[in-house]
């Protein structure tokens, strides 16, 4: 007993010592996993590492702020870079587990997407929450955000997203509210109640879904008309054999972002790393892979036009779109999220 | 000195030598405890505490405010505020966004006044740019919030260390702002719905357990040893594979087009598709399923203590087959009814993501909002408050099956 302790102590030391030379060469990427991280992997890491020899070790997690406060509170930062969703960076940001960004080695921000540059984050991809439904089953469907309430001209069940993020506003669309004054009349109590009033019109045929995987699956099984869901898994979907479409009409965007966790190893190779993620070419590469728009105008001419269709942020589909306001949910989320579970419950 | 006490003293002597003699031996029996004491203290007993700790815990207005706390003290209650306490306001503002703790505050007091964290923010960036006063014309300028007494009796009562806040919310209450405690508005009111939701639904899950566990659990024990090696494979078998592997192949059978409607049309039993996925009835089928063997494992472990020959010797004393099963035989399967439903329905409070797969909209519980809370919207107070809440409702329920069965009638093992 005494012995393996006297010499687990030097090798455990040894190991100790070595860590940081390991780690030389190397950054510790996290992402959400799945299709999306595949792409990230193809176009962003795998290039970054033939440019520069610095080989990225990925992680995964499913998106939980917990981790990585955790992680920052117990002083023990080991990854570099994550990528998170905006409600993460809003949050993050707020509480001090991010590093500030330092835009002047980034560049200008003018370049850059409404909503995806921040003090604590830059952003990764735009993705598009939109109406969509199966055209195998559905040959003529819907067109515009209206026809989501329509039960006459579409009878059926449809799918939502159980969260109110994305549903009162899209109730207010199709109420007739202009995309810019949305959040104007949400910030005002006639305005949720407008917009749960719109909700109750179609309340007794709506399932909710709660995973992303869900959506499109809900309308491979017929157990819905239409559905909103992320572009991306309808477009994942259709690779597998499906015909589903999206209604680009009143879109809502939302954006993804690099981001530095407080207390990160090399403060100074995490913004290397993204300065060559952010990069227009390396942007648009990631198009190839997953329909998710590049975060920078400059981007655009390196996507080759067949990518270009799918993505949320091509001008033909950003005809009517509305950004999320995520500053609006940090500040309501709570409340509204609470009424929208008494509402569900009625 | 009599004979007997004598003999009580030499007793108790021999008694203490004995203990004094076993003294070593319950020591090291004890020290082979200690890696396990230690291991519960480290991953059970210290959460717990830090739990109780977290949901009374309010440290954010007391460190970042602590001028304008100050400052308030001279406060009527009533009004708004007068020059000083918007100076110290600004004074705490302006360090606060120095350190970048200034959201830290708003997130907290925004629990209480929605919009509360935009506004403190806003604030403290300009406050960061003032150099001198008069303040408060700037504050009231910047937002109507900051004249209203509210906002400032919130901030004046969160100077405390403790809270009651979260426990409060936890159960649908609120302080009003004379201090007094009172019911949220009526779409506010969530948490105690919830929590009789979660009890509901555990008790079903327990009830049905209970009647289809039962019987198998007999037959587990009067089968002939081959066919009981089969069937406890089958009892088992579900208990190895994955909860939410469980769960998916429930979403495959109860969905629309699933297995089950596809069987009920072919045998013309509906002309139409029963709804059978996000429902109650979904929720409680899946969880029934997979609590089975929590229920079924316990009674058997009992039944298989119970001599047959009693039954047989109850029959022959001229009892009725039901008489007998009822007066001699089910109240010795007690002890393992007891335990079995006691653990199906503790395991059941704590179910999440069964609800949310199978279940609709109303079939969420606790957990689900205890995983929001922390995951997501970082709310840790409220997420203890709620897992407080739980567990003492737990403890409740615990006591209540000891007062009734009594602690030696509950066989866990």
């Amino acid at each position: 007993m005494k012995k393996a302790y006297a010499t687990t102590v030097p090798v455990l030391g040894l190991l100790a010592l070595a860590a940081p030379a390991l780690a030389e060469g190397s950054i510790s990427v996290m992402s959400f996993g799945g299709a999306y991280q595949e792409a990230q992997r193809k176009a962003v890491f795998e290039t970054y590492t033939a440019a520069t020899g610095i080989k990225v070790d990925e992680q995964e997690y499913g998106g939980e702020i917990a981790k990585i406060a955790a992680m920052v509170e117990s002083g023990n930062t080991t990854v570099d870079v994550v990528d998170v969703d905006a409600p993460t960076l809003l949050q993050g940001c707020d509480d001090g587990i991010f590093e500030k960004i330092d835009w002047t080695r980034i560049g200008d921000q003018a370049d850059w997407l409404e909503g995806t540059t921040s003090d604590c984050g830059v952003g990764t991809i735009v993705y598009s929450t939109a109406l969509a439904y199966n055209a195998a089953t559905l040959p003529k469907g819907p067109t515009v955000i209206a026809d989501l309430f329509d039960t006459a001209k579409f009878p059926g069940k449809r799918g939502l997203w159980k969260n109110p993020a994305t549903n009162l506003e899209f109730a207010l669309l199709a109420d007739g509210v202009p995309a810019a004054q949305v959040y104007e009349v949400l910030s005002t109590p006639g305005g949720v109640d407008r917009a749960f009033a719109k909700l109750d019109t179609i309340k007794q045929d709506i399932v909710w879904w709660e995973a992303g995987a869900q959506a499109p699956q809900l309308l491979a099984s017929g157990e819905v008309v239409m559905t909103t869901a992320w572009n991306g898994r309808i477009y994942n979907a259709n690779k597998e054999g499906q015909d589903f479409r999206i209604v680009w009409d009143n879109q809502i965007l939302d954006s993804n972002y690099w981001v530095i966790p407080k207390g990160a190893k090399n403060p100074e190779a995490s913004l290397e790393f993204i300065t060559y993620a952010v990069e227009p070419q390396v942007l648009a590469g990631t198009t190839k892979y997953i329909p998710y728009g590049p975060v920078r105008a400059s981007a655009a001419e390196f996507v080759t036009p067949e990518d270009a269709a799918n993505l949320p942020t091509s001008p033909a589909n950003m005809t009517v779109a509305l950004t999320l306001d995520n500053a609006f949910w940090a500040d309501n989320g709570d409340e509204i999220r609470k009424r929208f579970t008494t509402w569900l419950a009625q | 000195m009599s004979v007997t006490e004598t003999v009580d003293i030499e007793r108790i002597r021999t008694f203490v030598a004995v203990r004094r003699a076993a003294r070593p031996a319950r020591r090291a029996a004890l020290s082979l405890a200690l890696p396990l004491v230690g291991f519960l203290i480290v991953a059970f007993i210290a959460p717990i505490l830090y739990l109780l700790v977290t949901a009374v815990d309010n440290p954010e207005t007391r460190s970042i405010l602590p001028r304008t706390l100050t400052a308030l003290e001279s406060w009527d209650g009533v009004s708004t505020p007068d020059e000083p306490v918007f100076a110290a306001l600004a004074a705490d503002l302006k360090l606060a966004k120095e350190d970048s703790t200034a959201s830290q505050a708003g997130k907290r007091l925004n629990y209480e006044i929605p919009g509360m964290r935009s506004k403190v923010l806003a604030a403290s960036r300009m406050a960061a740019g003032l150099e001198a006063g008069p303040y408060r014309e700037k504050f009231l300028d910047q937002s109507e919030i900051w004249a209203a007494p509210e906002t400032w009796s919130v901030i004046r009562r969160n100077g405390a260390g403790l809270t009651p806040y979260y426990l409060l919310t936890a159960v649908d209450l609120q302080q009003s702002p004379s201090g007094g405690i009172e019911g949220v508005a009526p779409d506010q009111a969530i948490f105690l719905p919830i929590l009789g939701r979660t009890l509901l639904v555990a008790g079903i899950v327990t009830g049905l357990t209970l009647i289809l566990g039962y019987p198998v659990a007999y037959v587990l024990t009067i089968a002939p040893r081959t066919i009981a090696a089969v069937m406890m494979l089958m009892v088992l078998l579900p208990l190895w594979t994955s909860l939410l592997v469980r769960t998916t192949a429930w979403v495959v059978l109860l969905q629309s087009d699933g297995v089950i409607n596809a069987v009920l049309m072919a045998l013309h039993l509906t002309t139409e598709k029963v709804q059978l996925i996000f429902t109650r009835f979904g929720t409680v089928t899946a969880m029934t399923h997979i609590q089975l063997p929590f229920t079924i494992l316990p009674i058997y472990s009992v039944m298989r203590s119970i001599q047959p020959t009693q039954l047989r010797a109850a029959r022959s004393l001229g009892a009725g087959p039901t008489s007998a099963f009822w007066r001699i035989y089910a109240p010795q399967t007690l002890p393992g009814v007891v335990a079995g439903c006691l653990m199906t329905f503790i395991l059941s409070l704590g179910y999440y993501i069964t609800p949310a797969l199978v279940g609709g909209p109303q079939d969420q519980m606790v957990s689900n909002f205890i995983s929001v809370y922390i995951n997501r919207d970082l709310n840790w107070g409220l997420a203890a408050a709620l897992g407080v809440v739980l567990l003492l409702v737990t403890l409740a329920i615990y006591g209540l099956f000891l007062r009734l069965v009594g602690a030696d009638k509950i066989k866990l093992g």
